[in-house]
């Protein structure tokens, strides 16, 4: 068989300078910024600087708040991932049987899409105000005192709550294009092999998502450590407080609010290898697992 | 060629112009909202007083992101000739040397008459090196106040508490009776902390509060600044005290709404109170202290920010700059400023300028900054110097936080506090060298 290639070697370098060209402004000469700080103690201004090795590291091991958001973070994450997969599968399983109306249905569901974190949060903060919000009361009414920006529980599950609200129509949308996707053939030869609805959904339609479920798994995890930023800069009104934040949110409280560079370039590090080993482990382990058609 | 000459005719026009034009300036500020406008105002009476420069205001966003828009601006060479730094940040932009010109420098060799006495007591070091030079202009000076609701403290039949065991005997329970939460604050970090610690003449921080050196350690875990959280925790069981999370309006709206009584905020905070239809009468005095600590209670020092002359520009632009800070400081600004947002005053020319136009006779409570700021003062009432202060208050509000949440002790909370602060200002001593 012939291999089909470019002629020329210098064609596919041209054309792929761009976007490599981008990739080295943007991620690989602020990445290499950043570890380099990261050794550092650097005056805000840029005038004076301390050489301090891996001490901005081991500051943080030892740091029992910084331990604390790294719990908080991961917890966070998996609730956020779980429930706005979960709830944007069962909508699009259901909306996928309507057939009257499917359409307003369906755009009912999308459109809280089009809005921007930072205004999710701005709706959190009305919804939960102390005094009228309408969530507020809701919890009022079953005997919970909610008071976001005061108790940390009650301002982490309004953190929770928008942030998967905010993401569920993006998962709708794939999932519901993913269902509509499976033949019908499959479909109909499964209906006669198993009556039961629930059965059919494990043993056939799931397995079938798992391509699409995989993929929205990763962009969801992504979401939620670091997408959800202005959801949360907007539900603490911008003083972290003794509220709940993830570790992104410590970069930029640190780094951005209190002018520590070389701390919060060590923060952003050990960011950087977490998502390089968990995108190495999802691709690894997860993928083997999911048969793509 | 034509066209040639044409754009070197139109090149020649256009340096031309620019070197008779105004020498322009710009100014980062983080005044939103009304204080906003009356910033442009007061630049626009600048540009209007004279023809020879222009000053161009840019708001940058809240206190934090003006600092740190004005430090990358600084950095990459692009920054502006006048930067707005608040109370917090003071440390950075001195500690920076070379990142500002002294404001007393500057304005003494563009001529302009300079004395530190000039200015009202209170104000005057805080932006002040250890000699006492003065390094920022102190533009925006405010300190916190006790606002109380008249009408409510009339019901209960009470005046307005002088000490702290007036409030927790007297005030508070006849404030519950007639159906109020009491007190209410919007900054524990400024109101109960740092002038907590003006307020009684004690020491905030080692080095003089830490004007004298970079080897700083902070004395927040004191037994004064303990029994003051032990009796919010106190009183807040007893329903006299509540506290509704670390932003500032959550805490100034139930004051406003008329369920709390009595509200610490800032003297700043006067203008946008008075332009609001509380729907009760509101006055204001001076904040309580603790007989128990001191039977001679001593000024506040003040919060808000100062304006930074930038290094790095030319002669004209510097002067420029001077030209305008002179302007700021003149009653007629100082008066104006005052009446708009309810900040201090500050100079005494400008408050003596206030009290003969009568201004205080029709709005006390307008003058209840300033005569806190004009207390008795003490060695421990000019401020306080201390690097990474933004985290150090991040570190107060997240643990007083807890222990208004019930999540941690009091003596947890300030041992904490104390552990991480001398290690935030040990790092920042290092980023110095």
């Amino acid at each position: 068989m012939k291999r089909a290639g470019f002629v020329n070697r210098w064609l596919p370098m041209l054309l792929l300078a761009p976007q490599l060209v981008i990739i080295a402004i943007f991620f690989y000469w602020p990445a290499a910024h950043a570890l380099h700080s990261s050794f550092f103690l650097q005056d805000p201004f840029g005038f004076g600087s301390t050489f301090v090795g891996w001490e901005n590291y081991t500051d943080l091991a030892g740091n029992s708040e910084y331990r604390r958001i790294a719990w908080f973070t991961v917890l966070f994450t998996c609730l956020v991932t779980f429930f706005s997969l979960a709830l944007a599968l069962l909508l699009a399983v259901k909306a996928d049987k309507v057939i009257r109306g499917a359409r307003t249905y369906r755009t009912l569901i999308m459109w809280v899409y089009a809005v921007a974190p930072p205004v999710a949060g701005f709706i959190g903060v009305i919804m939960f105000n102390q005094s009228w919000g309408p969530l507020t009361r809701v919890f009022e009414y079953f005997g919970h005192d909610m008071t976001l920006g005061v108790n940390y529980n009650d301002t982490a599950f309004a953190m929770v709550l928008v942030s998967i609200w905010k993401q569920v129509p993006v998962n709708f949308i794939f999932f519901l294009s993913g269902l509509q996707s499976i033949p019908k053939s499959i479909r109909e030869a499964a209906l006669i092999d198993n009556r039961s609805a629930s059965g059919r959904f494990w043993d056939v339609t799931f397995p079938l998502l798992a391509p699409t479920g995989f993929f929205l798994l990763i962009i969801n995890i992504t979401y939620a450590l670091f997408d959800t930023f202005g959801v949360i800069d907007t539900l603490v009104k911008g003083e972290p407080g003794n509220n709940p934040m993830t570790l992104v949110y410590k970069v930029y409280v640190d780094g951005f609010r209190g002018n520590d560079l070389g701390g919060s370039s060590a923060q952003s590090v050990i960011l950087m290898v977490l998502v390089l080993i968990l995108t190495v482990v999802q691709f690894r382990l997860v993928e083997r697992r999911i048969h793509y058609t | 060629m034509q066209i040639l000459k044409a754009v070197a005719a139109f090149g020649f026009a256009l340096a031309a112009s620019q070197t008779t034009a105004q020498t322009e300036i710009t100014f980062w500020h983080a005044m939103g909202g009304e204080l906003g406008e009356s910033t442009n105002q007061i630049a626009e009476n600048f540009n209007a007083s004279q023809n020879d420069y222009r000053v161009v205001p840019v708001f940058k966003g809240t206190y934090e992101e003006a600092l740190t828009a004005g430090i990358a601006a600084f950095r990459a060479g692009e920054q502006p000739n006048i930067l707005q730094v608040f109370d917090a940040g003071a440390a950075t932009v001195i500690g920076a040397k070379g990142a500002t010109v002294p404001v007393q420098d500057l304005l003494e060799s563009n001529g302009v008459d300079f004395n530190i006495e000039d200015y009202i007591s209170g104000v005057r070091y805080f932006f002040a090196d250890s000699d006492g030079k003065m390094i920022g202009m102190p533009f925006n000076s405010s300190s916190p106040i006790m606002y109380y609701n008249a009408d409510a403290l009339e019901a209960a039949g009470v005046t307005p508490p002088e000490t702290w065991e007036e409030f927790q005997s007297v005030t508070a329970p006849a404030l519950k009776e007639a159906g109020y939460t009491a007190l209410a604050q919007s900054h524990l970090p400024w109101i109960f902390t740092e002038n907590f610690m003006s307020r009684h003449n004690l020491p905030f921080a080692t080095n003089n509060n830490g004007y004298d050196g970079l080897d700083t350690q902070i004395l927040v875990n004191n037994d004064a600044l303990k029994a003051h959280f032990t009796a919010l925790t106190d009183w807040q069981e007893k329903g006299y005290f509540e506290w509704f999370g670390t932003g500032w309006g959550d805490n100034q709206t139930p004051f406003e709404e008329g369920k709390v009584a009595i509200w610490l905020g800032s003297s700043g905070s006067f203008g946008g109170l008075a332009a609001k239809d509380l729907g009760f009468e509101f006055s204001a005095t001076n904040l309580p202290y603790w007989e128990t600590v001191t039977t001679e209670p001593t000024q506040t020092f003040i919060g808000g920010a100062a304006l930074f002359a930038m290094s790095g520009k030319s002669d004209e632009e510097n002067a420029a700059t001077a030209a305008f800070f002179d302007f700021l400081t003149k009653p007629e600004t100082q008066y104006l400023w005052h009446r708009e947002t309810g900040y201090v005053p500050i100079t005494t020319a400008a408050y003596e300028l206030a009290k003969a136009d009568g201004y205080y006779e029709e709005a006390p409570a307008a003058e209840v900054g300033i005569q806190q700021l004009s207390l008795p003062a003490g060695e421990n009432t000019a401020g306080y110097r201390m690097g990474f202060y933004v985290q150090i208050r991040d570190v107060m509000n997240r643990e007083y936080g807890r222990i208004l949440t019930g999540e941690t002790s009091v003596e947890d909370a300030f041992a904490n506090i104390e552990k991480e602060a001398n290690d935030l200002l040990s790092r920042f001593a290092r980023t110095q060298g």
